[in-house]
């Protein structure tokens, strides 16, 4: 421990100093040489399931040969830091430029640059606007409509005898964000195509984060009540777990006097699906490094790809979760 | 009315209207709190429970901001304060140790004292401009805090005690309200009721001439940048036992915009002086509000910032003098010209 604040405290130091010296200076090494270089701009490390995504693409390059190397760039959550950080690796002439990007919108003029410079790029994980599609190669990830479309199917099959109609509450991922709007989308598509009777009580954002989830599902319960709702929908993990604790401290039993419904699969996540307290796990695979350097190498040489391929991804009721466990990799 | 019930009067009103949209929107029991497992709850001890952090946080930006200084680093200190104590906890074979926990709670004051200690130095022995030196840990905060947990997000057992700093409660009332609470009445008691506050105000009217009055001014901004910090990693703490983890990314996110929101809602201006510590209280309990209020009304979350924008900048309008002056000049049959008073109008709108 003290060994670990003592390395904050030392890194910590040296980040300061190159504050001060006016930031280092990276030009010199280019694209060629006996393998790639390649920027990768990721979300941030808001989640266990984005870490989990970081260490799979960082080790995955450091294993592949074909990788001179990865620039990696956490942009803290914020879309200027990633266009920052996509600038800098045209500077620097990067063989491929990978982006996972935090938003959306407002993406045109900077991967407008990418392509004036010849520099390809990747889109990881999440998508942008359809607007942009142009400007991409490929989008490797996660099918974010599939997904919603999963959760769906579930709350279909067991609401469906449900007489007096699935009152539903949904705490959405960062606004604006891909796979807030796919899992929204795709869950109410199904559920209107199968012509459930529900009621959508209330839905708002949670940002991806414990914290909010939980504050957010506090008010959803003073504001609301919890004793009509059948259905909790959170888009992912973290604001499940929080939205979770809210309703404990509420008085109320998770996962039995409310359904839950959960985007992700991470450990914690399974952990609380053993104990009963969620229903339902839709999982999005954040284990991608090898296959994202597969596809690298292939925009590199100029093969032509389909604009999506997708990441494989299961599903998982409280039947599965205590097996499923041991092998969940973040 | 005294100056200090005039500079209170918008912002309570403003508190007072978000509450009323509040009941109009989901009745009376917005405001009436209820007991569920001896613990208060309800909507509106909800809100003071989780503003709680935000509280002490701008608790003690009032003191930099009343000595002409700023503190940009408070969201990366809340950060730091929360990843040593959870590290430190789930490192130990036994999380339920009560010893443990009062450990792991001293080593983050402890450092965030000292982090608070350092930035005080910066400004006052070495002239850096505060925003300058506290931008730096801002920036480097959280980089610092992800070291402490490894770039992952450490959970704490709910079977701690740690937790209990969050979501216990004591004679039923919240734990993060006493705590937030009792900040309060100690930092105004220590500064209305001592010669410290004035000392401040005289340190941010005029540093040089208080030193040459013999005030040790150099000393007293360290103190303050001390105290600040100390808040912020309290803050940190009473945050990560709410969630049982520390979020070295989101955990405090912005904290620093908030807080200097709430203080100068509260009336104090950013020039330095004087200062409201009663006016921050009220500022923090706007913002907290607000939150609810737009899950309430029924807004879609695309909302949250517009709105915040819109009320912002209604108590900065009714806050500045000329605009009053401004808009009620047609009703009045004498036109006196309305007494010149500092304006913290434009530092609102600046920000």
């Amino acid at each position: 421990m003290f060994k670990q604040v003592l390395a904050g405290v030392g890194a910590g130091a040296l980040l300061l100093g190159l504050t001060a010296c006016g930031g280092g200076d990276d030009s010199g090494d280019g694209g060629s040489g006996d393998g790639l270089v390649v920027g990768f701009a990721q979300v941030g490390a808001e989640s266990a399931w984005r870490t989990a995504n970081s260490e799979s693409v960082k080790s995955a390059a450091e294993a592949d040969d074909r990788i001179a190397e990865l620039k990696f760039v956490d942009g803290q959550q914020e879309q200027e830091k990633q266009i920052e950080a996509i600038r800098n690796f045209i500077t620097q002439q990067v063989d491929v430029i990978v982006l996972a990007p935090v938003v959306e919108t407002g993406w045109t003029d900077v991967l407008q640059e990418a392509e004036d410079a010849g520099i390809p790029v990747v889109l990881a994980d999440r998508g942008v606007e359809a607007a942009d599609e142009d400007l991409y190669v490929t989008r490797l990830g996660s099918d974010f409509a599939e997904e919603g479309r999963k959760a769906g199917a579930w709350a279909v099959e067991t609401f469906a005898d449900d007489p007096d109609g699935t009152r539903i509450l949904e705490l959405q991922g960062t606004t604006g964000s891909a796979p807030a709007n796919d899992r929204k989308s795709g869950f109410f598509e199904v559920l209107d195509a199968e012509g459930l009777n529900y009621e959508l009580v209330d839905s708002q954002s949670g940002n991806f984060t414990a914290e909010e989830g939980k504050a957010v599902m506090e008010t959803f319960i003073t504001t609301h009540g919890l004793e009509g709702i059948d259905l909790l929908y959170a888009h992912n993990d973290e604001m499940g777990l929080g939205a979770i604790q809210a309703i404990e401290e509420a008085g109320f039993k998770p996962g039995e006097d409310i359904q839950i419904i959960i985007v992700d699969g991470s450990k914690a996540g399974f952990q609380a699906g053993v104990d009963g307290k969620l229903n339902y796990i839709v999982e999005c695979n954040p284990v991608f490094g090898e296959q994202l350097m597969d596809v690298v190498v292939d925009v590199a040489n100029g093969e032509s790809m389909e604009k999506f391929t997708p990441v494989e991804e299961g599903v998982f009721d409280s039947t599965q979760f205590e097996a499923e466990l041991p092998n969940r990799q973040f | 009315m005294n100056t200090y019930a005039k500079r209170l009067m918008w912002p309570v009103i403003i508190l007072v209207a978000l509450i009323v949209v509040n009941i109009a929107a989901t009745g009376i029991d917005f405001i009436i709190p209820t007991v569920n497992d001896g613990r208060l709850g309800g909507a509106f001890v909800n809100i003071l429970r989780r503003s709680a952090p935000l509280l002490l946080i701008a608790l003690g930006m009032t003191l930099v901001i009343a000595t002409k200084g700023i503190d940009l680093s408070v969201g990366a200190v809340y950060a730091i304060g929360a990843a040593i104590a959870c590290q430190m906890i789930i490192e130990a074979p036994d999380q339920t140790a009560l010893g443990l926990v009062f450990g792991a709670v001293a080593l983050a004051l402890v450092v965030t004292a000292v982090i608070g200690a350092w930035n005080g130095v910066m400004v006052a022995y070495f002239g850096v401009q505060p925003i300058v030196a506290t931008l730096i840990l801002m920036i480097a905060g959280r980089g610092i805090a992800q070291l402490i947990t490894g770039g992952q997000i450490p959970k704490v057992q709910d079977a701690s005690p740690f937790t209990e700093l969050g979501r216990g409660s004591f004679l039923a009332v919240p734990l993060p309200i006493w705590i937030a609470a009792l900040m309060l009445i100690a930092i105004a008691l220590l500064t209305r009721k001592t010669a410290l506050g004035m000392l401040l105000e005289s340190v941010g009217g005029n540093p040089e001439a208080s030193r040459l009055a013999g005030i040790r001014s150099k000393g007293i901004t360290v103190l303050v940048y001390l105290v600040c910090s100390l808040c912020a990693g309290l803050a940190g703490l009473i945050g990560a036992a709410n969630l049982g983890s520390a979020d070295a990314n989101n955990g405090g996110l912005w904290i620093e915009l908030d807080a200097i929101l709430a203080v100068v809602i509260g009336g104090t201006a950013l020039l330095g002086g004087r200062f409201f510590l009663l006016g921050t209280a009220i500022g923090v309990m706007i913002i907290g509000t607000l939150d609810d209020t737009i899950i309430n009304v029924g807004l879609s979350s695309q909302w949250q910032f517009t709105a915040k924008a819109i009320v912002v900048f209604v108590v900065a309008l009714l806050q500045s003098p000329e605009f009053r002056g401004w808009i009620l000049k047609p009703f009045k049959r004498q036109p006196d010209a309305p007494a010149p008073e500092p304006a913290p109008a434009e530092e609102v709108l600046a920000k």
